[in-house]
């Protein structure tokens, strides 16, 4: 259970003989408001769902809160394991292409060589009434 | 003993021993007849037959493409391939046919590789046990093998023989099972037939373990090569700086066979290094008394289990008591090793999933009241609850307000963990050995009473590391558990020192000899092919 992974956690912290101690709180932060459910749904595009989604999302990120324990003091963050290599982009020359037909292939909804899509000028937020957690 | 690996065997196909197109023909009734396994999503039977023609005709001019000429091989479907569906078990690819092959596909293609169909793994590639894709869980051929029937024999009452079927580990769980099903004509020596067999592998794909952990499952060996040694382009991508093209294979040798073929530059893969990479051969090693292998102690966690804890022991004494130096290491951060996966994973998958809005390819709903409306309605009916969770996780993470704290945060760490990597190899390690699972593979029943993230959480723990650092690592089945089951150990190398960790395992799988797996249906099948077999004499074990 997730109780007991925290558990573990804590304990392999204190083998990290790091000097600080975790705070993971194995409820959740209570850190997801309403608020932030919409915030994080209208970036995402996805919604939750289910409140077994919300509490999901409190308990990854209670379970992210105890990075909090490690002294990265100075440390530069990492981007790629490639860092110290140099990597090379493609000549910006025209090589392969005209598959305009074979691309227009995969989609559902096409006029012509458009992609059709929906008007985009209304805002998700303002047009969907619905209730919190719709389902499928 | 007759060809041992794919190179001897191409001289079998050379000498017109066999052809491609029975072999071809052999293998597809064989996907058939392991249907059960539900190891393939989709099976390319035109394609692979069509394959087997030209390849037929290449060997009869004397003009092979090389050792992987003729040889049926199992793509994960996350790896698009031209004109074959390619669904990432994910409604949200359902129907999607990929107008181009991934580069290491094409690769395949290119060296005349048989492509006998895209196997299942979980949604995404999101998981660890191969049980969460639209098409259903992966089994793993270990359930229905005769060393595992015979045990469950022995300590339960009966009950119903396939109620009980074990996981096969995740996320590449479909080509691991298709290759350890197919490994088990190893005893059929003489016929080169299911010599060929044998020779069938798979490209997984690895992120956190993902090719690693099914190979120690159902027991063949997995490699996850150095990070920026194999080409990413078409693989449908997870986590951009961790993905790597897996492979797996029956043994070590094949897997060197298959990395040989396809590492090297991609211009198409901006993350390839341009070190030139010829395929090489692996010498047998005799003397490790020049070796110095670390075993790092805070693997020593207290949810492995004693047999696998025993296994690692006596794999230490094995290398300490023909001459190797063994010591022990330690990788400090550890600990934190999964904290900082799971906050980079989400993260970057909350940017990759972004590019599936129905508009230009995958599933569409059928609302079209405004551009935001369809997307977000695509999005739900396209994902599973795994994968919208890492979204909403990562996009949680990345916000301005705690970008700081999480991302950047768990960059750091990053950092951390590959310097203990680096500070080990650095003091005289050249490989690291140490467990790739916690303990054997478990029945279904048991693994989904927890949820896909407490279970990637658990199950990823010796692997994921790995990823973060970019280095090379390497599976390698060791023996049966007490259930019959196999267990594998990991093999950790410094990066772009593939090649070296290839001997060291060749040389340890060597020593352990790991025992065939024994199905009966297919077993059947092996003695219905010596009655076809022109051959004069026939052994059986």
């Amino acid at each position: 259970m997730w109780a007991r992974a925290v558990h573990l956690g804590l304990r392999a912290a204190a083998r990290g003989r790091r000097g600080f101690t975790s705070k993971a709180d194995p409820q959740g932060s209570g850190r997801v408001t309403g608020e932030l459910i919409q915030h994080l749904e209208r970036l995402s595009l996805v919604d939750f769902g289910s409140q077994e989604a919300v509490a999901r999302l409190e308990k990854a990120i209670a379970f992210a809160d105890r990075l909090r324990a490690v002294n990265t003091d100075g440390v530069e963050p990492m981007e790629s394991v490639l860092e110290d290599r140099c990597l090379y982009l493609r000549s910006d020359n025209v090589v392969e292409g005209s598959c305009a037909e074979e691309l227009l292939q995969n989609s559902h909804r096409v006029v012509e060589e458009y992609f059709v899509a929906p008007p985009g000028n209304i805002s998700w937020s303002k047009l969907d009434e619905k209730q919190p957690f719709s389902h499928r | 003993m007759l060809g041992r690996t794919l190179r001897e065997v191409s001289v079998a196909l050379k000498q017109g021993q066999i052809t491609p197109t029975e072999l071809c023909q052999r293998c597809l009734s064989l996907i058939k007849k392991t249907k059960f396994l539900n190891a393939y999503i989709t099976v390319s039977e035109e394609v692979a037959l069509k394959q087997a023609e030209e390849s037929e005709k290449r060997y009869k001019k004397g003009h092979s493409l090389g050792d992987l000429d003729g040889i049926p091989i199992a793509v994960k479907d996350n790896f698009s391939t031209s004109g074959i569906e390619t669904t990432c078990a994910s409604n949200m690819l359902k129907g999607y046919v990929p107008p181009y092959n991934a580069t290491v596909v094409q690769k395949l293609l290119d060296q005349g590789a048989l492509l006998m169909g895209k196997t299942n793994l979980d949604e995404f590639a999101m998981g660890s046990g191969s049980t969460d894709g639209i098409f259903g869980p992966v089994k793993n051929p270990w359930s229905y093998s005769k060393q595992y029937r015979e045990k469950r024999k022995q300590n339960s009452h009966s009950e119903n023989e396939d109620s009980n079927w074990l996981i096969t580990g995740g996320s590449s769980g479909g080509s691991a099972a298709a290759v350890s099903a197919f490994t088990c004509f190893a005893n059929c020596e003489s016929s080169n037939l299911i010599l060929w067999l044998k020779r069938t592998w798979a490209l997984g794909s690895d992120t956190g373990g993902s090719t690693r952990n099914p190979a120690a499952h159902c027991g063949v060996v997995g490699l996850k090569p150095s990070y920026g040694l194999v080409s990413r382009h078409g693989l449908i991508p997870l986590v951009n700086s961790m993905d790597v093209p897996g492979i797996l294979t029956r043994c070590v040798d094949d897997a060197a066979t298959v990395l040989g073929v396809l590492a090297g530059h991609d211009p198409k893969d901006s993350t390839t290094i341009q070190d030139p990479v010829k395929p090489f051969t692996l010498p047998s090693l005799t003397d490790v008394s020049k070796l110095c292998i670390g075993i790092p102690k805070e693997y020593l966690t207290p949810e492995l289990s004693s047999e696998v804890q025993s296994l690692w022991s006596k794999a230490a004494n094995l290398f300490e008591s023909e001459g190797a130096k063994v010591t022990e290491v330690s990788l400090p951060h550890t600990s934190y090793s999964i904290v900082c996966y799971h906050v980079l994973c989400t993260s970057e998958v909350a940017s990759n999933m972004a590019r599936f809005d129905g508009l230009e390819y995958g599933h569409r709903c059928d609302s079209d009241v405004s551009t935001e409306a369809m997307y977000a309605a695509t999005r739900r009916e396209g994902f599973n609850d795994v994968v919208r969770g890492r979204i909403l996780s990562g996009n949680f993470f990345l916000l301005k307000e705690n970008y700081e704290n999480y991302f950047v945060k768990a960059q750091k760490v990053r950092r951390l963990i590959a310097n203990d990597f680096v500070n080990v190899f650095n003091s005289g390690v050249d490989v690291l050995l140490t467990p790739t699972t916690l303990s054997e593979a478990v029945p279904y029943t048991e693994f989904i009473k927890e949820d896909n993230r407490t279970r990637s959480a658990q199950d990823d723990i010796f692997t994921q590391a790995v990823n973060m650092a970019g280095l090379p690592a390497v599976s390698v089945p060791v023996a049966l558990s007490s259930q019959g089951l196999p267990i594998g150990l990991q093999f950790i190398g410094r990066a772009f020192c593939d090649q070296q960790l290839l001997i060291v395992a060749k040389w340890f799988e060597k020593q352990v000899q790991f025992p065939v797996i024994q199905l009966q249906e297919l077993m059947d099948d092996c003695s219905s092919v010596f009655e076809n077999e022109k051959l004069a004499s026939v052994s059986l074990k």
